[in-house]
Formats: structure tokens, C-alpha cells, sequence
């Protein structure tokens, strides 16, 4: 059994958005880095779970970015895994991102690969999908639960009513959210034990972006608060009717 | 042309594609050219009707297998199909089916993809898309560079424009690719108003206490015909279920109207629900930073304002 989980690099939650240089570029000063959180709690957690179910396996981490994403792939190991592959691009287009990823996974040759359902940051939520077309190989998105027996895969999923339980033979590439895995902590063993796991760094690809950001811009601030008489309720039912219009 | 791909569950057409159908229409009109619908499997609702929303020609792939999803089948189909028929811009909507096969489809077509757009493509000057990013937090606008393009529209952004007029259907036969999955079991969640469709939203946060206090906030929802979700704290405690979770880790929601009980407004909330057109907030701290975000503010005991305001809602629903 050998995973493939896909990681990247995500500002801090609560980080500052900002933009420089004409708002063509995210503010960088001060953001803290964290792995992108459906990454990490949900696809590598799962896939460390499966390893210490069956320690055979073996599991890579792949990332698309630059020297500065090694701190992050680092604490991703200190999570677990086995190894990390570095492709050396700063790229921001899905399709170039998902195409370099997909040169790592033919030669890897994985049995199952593991994406977040989206990153924080762009939201695009195209690498799984586009992986899949690249990969020829079947995509089950949004899932929420993964069980592994010999070659099929039991997979639960959000549809648009509700959840729906698939089966899959591998090799599959699954997109994860909530409620795949327990979200942990590195452990000091887990860290000393990242320092000397390989990180393998990769030449991009030949791949042309198919899109790019031309502007950011952020949304208009609100123009402040109206503040309703607690004992009025009368008040905020008709202002939502006939100022909002929302009722 | 424009040919927009129209999602079903449970073999009815969701909203989120009528409003991809509105907005693949205004931008066929932009561009010149014609807008027609896609629709696969066994749907119920009449397909003449999208021509309401703006599709001239409706074409259908009537095979009951492709009623559940398969990104590995419908991608492959909706690929070939847009090729066919010299599609130049593909419209989705960016909901669940739709984030999972259309950037399938745009790497199948070796077009450019733009995911959780927002507004139509500025021309002007090449072909601009405007998205949401960093969880509603800011937009980008984003050149496309190929020649066809894929378009995916975050719901609720732009809206239903209706027509006068009905749609041609024209069935199509094509072969259906072996299925990549197999579905064993389906769990359906009835009579819920699935929350990136609804326009009203009451949700729930730490003030409310506990999951045993939540009666008052489904007062409130049943009263507006609304949907409810909850803060990361409620979700993550199992006080609601998760699907419930809006914020910058759940799900991303523009309502018209978003209603926040005994919600602080950490900036990870906010960046789930900044997008909603009103938005109404009911906490008993003044400080809470929820009300800077906030169109109306209510500074009051929850468990005293909410069934007030629910008392409210069904007067002014009963005097209509």
C-alpha cells in the first residue's frame, strides 16, 4: 500500500489579508504559514491511521511551492510519513499545480491519493478532480470516511441530499473533509524523526498556467451597525421587510 | 456557445443550476453567441422550462445510470459533449457536483478553470474572471488564458433572471463509460433546507449554551422558512452536526439574510458568512466583533430576544 498525500501551504487562519504591488500580490509580511488545513487534519492524519493499521504502508507527501514551503512539508512529517517530494514551483494555477503533482504520481505509482477538499486560500478546490482526469483514475470527493479492505476501498461522501457510501477499487484519489480523522499534534519523537526523513526536491515540469491573477481587491467594509431595542423585535422584523427586503 | 451543465439530485435540477443557466445566458448575450443546457439522467422537472433561465436548446443524455455521481463517467461525457457541439465556455455551478467534476472536464477540454466565480467575465480586455479567495475574505480576478473556458459560479452570487420563453430539447446518444465507483447505500437528510441553497440562515454559536437550548433557534428558523448552521466550537463539540458548520473551514454561504445567535464573530466565522446580503446579530456582549460586521445588532440575552423575535416573525406573517 503506498499513499500519496497532497500538502500545501496556506496563511494562518486568523492571518491579515492585505495585497501589495498594485494589490497583485498577497501581503506576506507578518502571515504565519500553517499546511492547509483540510491537508493536514483530515488526508494525513487518515493516511497515518492507515499506517499504523498496516505499518507496510508507506506514505509520501507532495508539495508545490517553493524553498520556503519546507518548514511546512517538515511539520507534515513530524505528523508521520515516510518521505516528502518537493516540486520547485510557485505556481498559483490550478492546472499547473495539479500537472506537476500528476508527473510525481505516475512515477510513484501510488495506490491512493489524498487531497484536502480545498485550500484556504484560493478555494479552488481542482486539484483531486483535475488529478483524476490527468490520472485517468476514479475521484470521490467531500468524503468523510475511508476503510480499506485489501484492493476496494469503502468511501463515504457528501452528495448534494445527503451522504452516500461508495466502493472503489484502487488506485482512487479522494478529496477529504471533516470527520475523516482526529486532528493531532507532532510529538517531539515525531519531530527529531522529520529532521532526517527525505525531502526530495523535483525541477517543475514543463506546464503553461492556463490562468492568472491579474488583481486582488477586497470586499467594501459595511457602512456600520444599526442597533436594535432588545424589548423591539416588532422593529427588526420590519426593518428586515421593508429596508433589507430580505423577509 | 455557452452551454451550461445542469446538476440534479434525486432527479430534480437544483437551483444552483438555474442560477449557472441565468448566468451562462447574460454571458452568452455578452459574448455574442448562443446558451444551451446539458442535462443527464432521468430528471422529473419539465426541461422545456430552462428555457426560462435563458438555454435555447436543452440537450439531454436520458440514462438512468447517470442519475448518482461519477466524476471519472460524467466528466468523460460532459467533455465530449461540449467538443461535439463546439462549446467555447463551459458554466457550472460550485456546488458539491459541480466542484467535483468541472475541473475534470477543464483539464479533458485543455481549458482554463476559474472556480467560485462571482460576477461575469469583464471582455474588455481579454476574459477576466472575478472569484472569491481566502474564504470570502477578498476577491481576485483572474485572467483566462485558453481559448475554452470553464466556468464554475459560487450559488447565490448571481442570482435567477427569468426569460419569456421555453427550450428546445434535443436528446443525444452517446456511450456510457464503465462506472469508476459503485454506490452501496444513501443516506438522504429529509426536509432540511440545504444551506448554501437557503436564503435565510439563523445560526447557532457558543452563547447558546448547549445543544439542549437549540429549540429556541429552531423556533426562530421554522418561523422564517430558514436553514440552520452553527459556529466551528458547536460542530466540533457535536452540539449540531457538522454539514451545519459555516466558517473558513466548513462551508462558505451568501444568504440573503444570516442571522447570529450568541456568535462572537471570530474572523474565521466571518469569513464563511461575510458574503450574506443582511446580516443580523443578537449577542449580549456590545464588544462581540461580530456587530462590526453586523447590518442590524441586537445586544441582549439570547435565550430572552430570540423567542421575542420569533413572536415577532409569525405577527407580522399572520397580519399578511
Amino acid at each position: 500500500m503506498k499513499i500519496l498525500v497532497c500538502i500545501s501551504k496556506t496563511p494562518d487562519t486568523t492571518a491579515k489579508i492585505a495585497f501589495i504591488e498594485g494589490n497583485t500580490k498577497f501581503d506576506e509580511s507578518g502571515v504565519q504559514w500553517i499546511i492547509n488545513p483540510y491537508d493536514e487534519w483530515y488526508a494525513l492524519v487518515r493516511a497515518i491511521e492507515l499506517k499504523e493499521k498496516d505499518p507496510a504502508t508507506i506514505i509520501h507527501l507532495v508539495t508545490v511551492g517553493g524553498v520556503d514551503a519546507e518548514s511546512i512539508i517538515r511539520k507534515a512529517l513530524a505528523l508521520g510519513g515516510d518521505e516528502a517530494i518537493r516540486i520547485d514551483s510557485t505556481s498559483n494555477d490550478s492546472f499547473t499545480i495539479a500537472d506537476q503533482i500528476a508527473q510525481v504520481a505516475k512515477e510513484g505509482v501510488y495506490d491512493l491519493i489524498l487531497t484536502g477538499k480545498e485550500t484556504i486560500d484560493y478555494n479552488s478546490a481542482c486539484i483531486g478532480s483535475m488529478l483524476s482526469a490527468l490520472l485517468d483514475l476514479p475521484f470521490i470527493s467531500l468524503a468523510d470516511h475511508f476503510e480499506l479492505n485489501g484492493n476496494t476501498a469503502t468511501v463515504k461522501r457528501e452528495i448534494e441530499s445527503g451522504v452516500e457510501t461508495c466502493e472503489v477499487t484502487l488506485p482512487v484519489i479522494v478529496s477529504c473533509q471533516k470527520g475523516m480523522a482526529e486532528q493531532r499534534i507532532p510529538n517531539m519523537r515525531g519531530i527529531m524523526a522529520a529532521r532526517t526523513k527525505p525531502l526530495k526536491i523535483v525541477a517543475p515540469a514543463v506546464s503553461s498556467a492556463t490562468t492568472n491573477i491579474s488583481q486582488f481587491d477586497l470586499p467594501p467594509s459595511k457602512s456600520g451597525v444599526k442597533l436594535i431595542d432588545p424589548e423591539n423585535m416588532d422593529e427588526l422584523v420590519k426593518l428586515l421587510k421593508e429596508e433589507a427586503k430580505v423577509i | 456557445m455557452v452551454l451550461v451543465y445542469i446538476d440534479q439530485a434525486d432527479q430534480q435540477i437544483k437551483k444552483a443550476s438555474l442560477e449557472a443557466l441565468s448566468y451562462g445566458a447574460a454571458l452568452a448575450k455578452e459574448i455574442g453567441c448562443a446558451s444551451e443546457a446539458l442535462v443527464f439522467g432521468t430528471v422529473k422537472d419539465p426541461l422545456a422550462d430552462l428555457g426560462k433561465f435563458g438555454a435555447q436548446k436543452v440537450h439531454q443524455l436520458k440514462n438512468e445510470t447517470l442519475n448518482s455521481l461519477d466524476v471519472k463517467v460524467h466528466s468523460t461525457l460532459i467533455a465530449t459533449v461540449a467538443k461535439n457541439l463546439n462549446a467555447t465556455v463551459v458554466v457550472f455551478a460550485h456546488n458539491i457536483n459541480g466542484k467535483a467534476i468541472a475541473p475534470a472536464v477543464s483539464v479533458k477540454l485543455g481549458a482554463g478553470i476559474v472556480t467560485g466565480a462571482c460576477s461575469l467575465p469583464n471582455t474588455q480586455n481579454g476574459f477576466v474572471v472575478r472569484k472569491t479567495v481566502f474564504s470570502g475574505k477578498a476577491f481576485a480576478n483572474i485572467k483566462m488564458e485558453t481559448p475554452i473556458k470553464v466556468i464554475a459560479i459560487n450559488q447565490n452570487s448571481f442570482g435567477l433572471v427569468e426569460y419569456n420563453s421555453a427550450a428546445t430539447i434535443v436528446e443525444i446518444k452517446l456511450d456510457i463509460p464503465p462506472a469508476s465507483i459503485k454506490i452501496t447505500k444513501v443516506e438522504k437528510i429529509e426536509g432540511e433546507i440545504p444551506l448554501t441553497e437557503a436564503n435565510l440562515v439563523v445560526s447557532g454559536g457558543r452563547g447558546l449554551k448547549g445543544p439542549e437550548n437549540w429549540g429556541i433557534l429552531l423556533d426562530l428558523a421554522k418561523a422564517l422558512g430558514a436553514a440552520t448552521a452553527c459556529s466551528r466550537p458547536v460542530s466540533d463539540t457535536d452540539w449540531r452536526p457538522h454539514h451545519e458548520h459555516v466558517g473558513q473551514t466548513g462551508i462558505q454561504i451568501a444568504p440573503n439574510l444570516y442571522i447570529a445567535i450568541g456568535i462572537s464573530g471570530a474572523i474565521q466565522h466571518l469569513a464563511g458568512v461575510n458574503r450574506s446580503k443582511t446580516i443580523v446579530v443578537i449577542n449580549k456582549d456590545p464588544e462581540a466583533p461580530f456587530f462590526k460586521a453586523a447590518d442590524y445588532g441586537v445586544v441582549g440575552d439570547a435565550f430572552e430576544v430570540v423567542p421575542k423575535l420569533t413572536a415577532a416573525v409569525l405577527k407580522a406573517k399572520a397580519a399578511n
